[in-house]
């Protein structure tokens, strides 16, 4: 166990394999510690089989692992593992969740996102509202006099956009663009006075904050493995368990039945209902080892180190006059995603040089198309941090900015 | 200080700063607008031809990187006097040429946004004298 983030890196090995690697992509998808490594291979070189399948041994440990790590997910978030589904990551489980309620929805009713969703949770709401006939609401982002906007959800807003024809109310608990943390709370109790149902994205908040589900209530969350320190291609559904069961499944074949005839299935209990076809089961494994790598280092250390480099960030930001911040100025109620601009430089250009000097961000919409338009912005320059960084990474960040600079004097 | 860069030579800042033939055409045969999804940049192409099929003005709208922003003001002054034929026989190579800098398997999308939208341009004749 880590005493000290600050040594954090060492159990990452990229950093050993590109010692001057400044990684400040978190946000798009994080490193993998050799932990999560280790559980992967240890899949693929000691017990590799199919899961619920063989009689043989190899199988029966694979589905047992596979099985702890649904108990090691649910646990973490306080579910039951019967109300974790395991999906290819939060796009998945967006669209098996827009798909699994379509036949519960009538023409007239509406659907309630935010202005903030990433395409993952637009696009599929557009298909079905189209499909339905159903309106599509989005949550505005407060007007501020003097900025114009605040980059915050406009919490008076919601008591009149979710009304009584709201069937659905789907948003993102942080910001993958702003960086914002949302008011989730709020938004699940106007919800609930309806009786709509709640979907929260959490693929930006899984690794930054505890996430209790009995606490913030929703029905559904997605989350991605692989933006919190696990594998590619595995991710999570988590739903009451009433809910799962009264959601159609989204894939139809092997495993996910219980009888079959020439005319006719019947589905199998949840969670596998939706788990049809063999799964990512060194993902899942690999995610297990994910979750117990951050319970192993404790979100009061990580909040605390990740709140200091996000401080740190946005002061130095702050500190350069032909720097904007795009997001919320301080380190409240947001996590360590901040986009900012830099001149009129064009974010790809600052990214291009960047680049030189081994430092990673992300530029452009960041799949959230509706709000750059709404913000007049072409696209922003994309900082977020991880368990990882360190100051030291924050000021290479800004050497390299000084360098744009010149560039583009 | 000004400081040398291998893709951000004075040529390059030059033409992003004063961008070539970036103008709205009040009258036009074919317009289209495409965008590079990945980093926001969005181009929109009018052209004008005269009466043997040579392109004789063409203008361009819209935001983008300096690799972008320097491509299409080259291309835009390359293709003047030639026809669609002249223009489709283009190569990317000889795009990616014109720029004279390194341009790394990400930025090519950048260099070739330009060349793309006038392609995409010859199948969209604008209603205007349609
Ligand atoms: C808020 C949010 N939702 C959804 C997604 C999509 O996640 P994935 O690509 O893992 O399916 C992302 C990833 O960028 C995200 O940040």
């Amino acid at each position: 166990m880590l005493l000290n983030l600050k040594e954090c890196k060492i159990c990452f090995p990229i950093f050993q394999k590109h010692p001057n690697l400044v990684y400040l992509d978190s946000a798009s998808s994080t490193q993998t510690p050799q932990t999560v490594l280790d559980a992967v291979n240890d899949y693929y070189i000691n017990y590799r089989a199919n899961i619920h399948r063989g009689l043989y041994d190899l199988s029966g440990t694979a589905t047992q692992k596979y099985e702890e790590a649904r108990k090691t997910v649910g646990k973490f978030i306080s579910a039951s593992s019967k109300e974790i589904v395991f999906t290819s990551g939060t796009t998945h489980g967006l669209n098996l969740l827009a798909s699994g309620v379509q036949n519960t929805l009538q023409p007239g009713d509406n659907i309630v996102l935010t202005e903030m969703e990433h395409h993952a949770n637009l696009i599929p709401w557009q298909k079905i509202a189209k499909k339905k006939g159903m309106e599509l609401r989005f949550i505005p982002m407060n007007r501020e006099q003097r900025t114009g906007n605040s980059y915050e959800l406009g919490v008076s807003d919601i008591e009149n956009l979710i009304d009584e024809k709201t069937k659905i109310v789907s948003f993102t608990l942080v910001s993958n663009t702003l960086g914002t943390i949302n008011p989730a709370e709020e938004i699940i109790a106007r919800a609930k006075k309806i009786g709509a149902i709640t979907i929260v994205d959490a693929a930006q908040a899984m690794a930054h904050m505890p996430i209790d589900v009995k606490i913030l209530d929703c029905d559904f969350m997605v989350f991605s493995g692989h933006k919190m320190y696990g594998p590619t291609g595995i991710g999570v559904l988590y739903g009451k368990k009433e809910r799962l069961e009264a959601l159609e499944p989204f894939f139809y074949g092997g495993d996910m039945v219980r009888s079959v005839s020439y005319e006719d299935a019947t589905w199998a209990d949840v969670p596998e209902k939706f788990e049809g076809g063999t799964p990512n089961i060194a993902g899942a494994i690999g995610l297990g080892a994910a979750v117990e790598f951050i319970q192993s280092t404790g979100f009061d250390k990580i909040q605390n180190h990740e709140t200091q480099l996000t401080n740190k960030l946005i002061n130095q930001l702050n500190s350069i006059p032909d720097a904007r911040i795009i997001g919320l100025n301080s380190e409240e109620k947001r996590i360590g995603v901040v986009s900012f601009l830099l001149k009129d430089i064009h974010p790809h250009d600052v990214a291009e040089i960047l680049n030189r000097d081994q430092v990673c961000v992300r530029t452009g919409h960041h799949c959230t198309m509706p709000l750059m338009k709404k913000l007049g912005l072409p696209g922003t320059v994309r900082a977020s941090v991880g368990i990882y960084n360190t100051e030291d990474d924050i000021d290479k960040l800004f050497a390299s900015l000084a360098r744009v600079m010149a560039v583009f004097k | 200080m000004k400081q040398t860069d291998p893709i951000y030579k004075e040529m390059i800042l030059y033409l992003y700063k004063n961008p070539l033939n970036k103008k709205q055409l009040a009258d036009f045969d074919c317009s289209h607008k495409e965008y590079n999804p990945s980093c926001g940049d969005e181009i929109e192409i009018m052209i004008k031809f005269d009466e043997s099929g040579k392109i004789i003005d063409i203008g361009h709208q819209g935001e983008g990187c300096a690799v972008s922003q320097a491509a299409v003001s080259l291309l835009t002054e390359e293709v003047k006097g030639k026809s669609k034929e002249e223009v489709m026989s283009l190569t990317e190579e000889e795009m990616i040429n014109m720029l004279e800098i390194p341009i790394s398997h990400t930025r090519s999308k950048c260099a070739l946004l330009g060349l793309k939208t006038i392609l995409f341009c010859f199948d969209r004749p604008s209603n205007k004298t349609n």
